[in-house]
């Protein structure tokens, strides 16, 4: 490059004594920073505000109107937003989603924590190291083809009764996703499974953060497992707990693959959730005002719910 | 240290168990692929008679030949792309330090949290009067959209970590800010964004919502809405639709297994970053 700064620029040429001219060439290229870093980001902007601003701007702008997808669209005001408050099939979606978060957040973060505090101390043996790989498999997956191998599972000639019947409980034996009482928490179940592996190999990577010594210096003070848990691994894993739960909060609110494939909402609608709803009234029933007025609510519950996570984990970390 | 090893075969028995919970869905609908088509076999139970055929049929079936090609040009359309721009734009957010990076950071974060059912209503009538519906165009676009705020908030926390005498030293030898990125950034980033690519791969591939919405033909779906639409053809023959979902979760299964260091390592700093 140097050779090629030789071969004279008159402009630099012109600018006679040395420091002017440093001063010079620094200001142009401060000045031509200033457009070009909106080049680099240009792009990037377009795409997003294209396909994700602007949509999200007229899902706002739908929900304040009727609009079947064709005909005209009269302005209707809140109407749709009452109608997702008050319609009970509408606001039952919202209530399911929010029971699912005891599967999909309470069942992983709770469990996991419980798991990987059992297997720190083998975290590095061979055994870990596979178990790393296959813990991992659910996340990778098409969450479809889980819903399918979980809806066999679950089915009324499935491995799930199967067992029960062998230890006894012949009585409980259902279709678990097509009984009114057990489709939801079956559903949550399918997303606790998902979500165990990837909860569990966060919790652990951040346990091994942990200076051994505290656990040792709580050894010799003559703490249990159980003390140990709760004075140390607990408090020393804030971050990775509150990543943990907004991970899977946002998995349980957004839920759609898993549900559309085992139960599409039903028996009745025990197991509609706003993701799937939203899809029915649009796609559907064509009902694009009611469908964009719950993908509001949904966008907001969702913001909600992970905002306060994250300034509660956020404040304690730093 | 009685104790100590006590905990740790407890720690085992806990492992292997969560293996086991992990692994038998597959077992299950493994076992069940090799069932006589359109019998519904009980549970775990090994066949008299495996039919190793089913799968031949499932591949014919599901014409998996199209998918994975579909599949594979959906990659192909989102993932370079987004890389780029999201490379560029991380960059020029975390590195370049322009006026306005912080409202074009807080933007790009606000998308983080966004269920695409958010905006999948209004997304379709747009794909729609754009003339792409039933294209792959109609996935491969708003995807690149939809992944521009994981992506730049992933690349600008790499580029936040570069020090700025590396930048410098390259300017002082007459290099613009594109030669900068490219010959020098870029090289740097490679980990970054090898990770990042892992992640956009894994998410394009099993895509459903998007795909079922705006694309009607299986063959120009990703896998993932093509498994949807095979569930509806063939539900009630199991050991058929058994078949099908390992074929479509195989090529994840088998590239995750090569790469599977980088993956955990992406999928670990993806959730924790994201």
């Amino acid at each position: 490059m140097p050779v090629g700064r030789t071969t004279l620029d008159p402009a630099v040429e012109l600018a006679g004594s040395q420091p002017e001219r440093v001063r010079a060439t620094r200001r142009v290229r401060r000045r031509d920073q200033w457009w070009t870093a909106w080049l680099f980001v240009a792009p990037a902007v377009v795409a997003y505000a294209v396909f994700v601003l602007l949509p999200l701007a007229r899902t706002v702008q739908y929900s304040f109107y009727e609009w079947d997808g064709i005909g005209a669209s009269p302005w209707v005001g809140f109407d749709n937003y009452g109608r997702v408050f008050t319609d009970p099939e509408l606001s039952g979606t919202i209530l399911n989603a929010v029971k699912l978060i005891v599967f999909f957040s309470g069942i992983p973060v709770l469990l996991g924590l419980a798991i990987a505090s059992t297997i720190r101390r083998i975290a590095t043996s061979r055994l870990a190291v596979a178990a790393r790989v296959v813990l991992f498999v659910p996340q990778v997956i098409p969450l479809v083809a889980a819903g399918i191998a979980w809806s066999w599972l679950l089915s009324s000639t499935g491995l799930v009764n199967q067992l029960l019947s062998a230890i006894g409980l012949d009585g409980v034996t259902r279709a678990w996703l097509g009984d009114f009482a057990t489709a939801l928490p079956a559903v949550g179940v399918i997303g606790a499974w998902v979500l165990l592996g990837l909860c569990t190999l966060l919790l652990l990577a951040g346990m091994s953060k942990i200076d051994p010594a505290l656990y040792e210096a709580a050894r010799i003070d003559g703490a249990g497992p159980f003390r140990e848990f709760f004075s140390i691994t607990v408090p020393s894993l804030r971050q990775e707990i509150g990543v943990c739960v907004t991970v899977t909060v946002i998995a349980a609110l957004a839920s759609f693959d898993i549900i559309y494939i085992v139960t599409q909402g039903g028996p009745g609608n025990t197991t509609m959730v706003p993701g799937l709803e939203i899809y029915y009234q649009a796609f559907v029933q064509r009902q694009v005002g009611v469908a964009s007025a719950l993908a509001v609510v949904l966008v907001v519950l969702v913001l909600g719910c992970v905002l306060p996570i994250q300034r509660l984990t956020r404040e304690e970390s730093s | 240290m009685i104790i100590a090893r006590r905990e740790a075969w407890t720690g085992r028995l806990f492992l292997v168990l969560l293996m086991v919970v992990t692994v038998v869905p597959f077992v299950s609908l493994f076992v069940t692929a090799l069932h006589p088509s359109g019998t519904y076999p009980a549970g775990l139970e090994w066949p008299s008679q495996p039919r190793w055929s089913n799968f031949a049929t499932a591949f014919e079936a599901a014409h998996m030949g199209e998918l994975l090609t579909s599949s594979v040009l959906i990659v192909l359309g989102v993932v370079p792309v987004s890389l780029l721009i999201a490379t560029m734009a991380g960059f020029a957010v975390g590195h370049l330090r322009m006026a306005g990076r912080r409202l074009v950071f807080l933007l790009f974060v606000l998308g983080l949290t966004l269920p695409f059912e958010g905006i999948i209503t209004p997304l379709y009538y747009q794909i729609r009067d754009m003339g792409l519906l039933n294209t792959r165009w109609a996935i491969i676009l708003p995807l690149i959209g939809l992944f521009m705020p994981f992506g730049v908030f992933w690349m600008r926390a790499h580029f936040v970590s570069v020090p700025g005498e590396i930048s410098e030293a390259a300017e002082i030898d007459g290099a613009n800010t594109w030669q900068r990125f490219w010959r020098v950034h870029v090289p740097l980033a490679t980990p970054a964004i090898s990770s990042l690519a892992i992640l956009l791969f894994l998410w394009t591939w099993n895509q459903f919502l998007l795909a079922i919405v705006l694309v009607d033909d299986p063959a120009k779906r990703t896998m993932a809405g093509a498994l949807g639409a095979f569930q509806g053809q063939w539900g009630t023959d199991i050991p058929l639709l058994c078949a099908g979902s390992l074929l479509v979760l195989a090529p994840t299964l088998v590239i995750f297994l090569i790469f599977q260091r980088r993956f955990v390592a992406a999928l670990l700093q993806g959730s924790l970053k994201g």
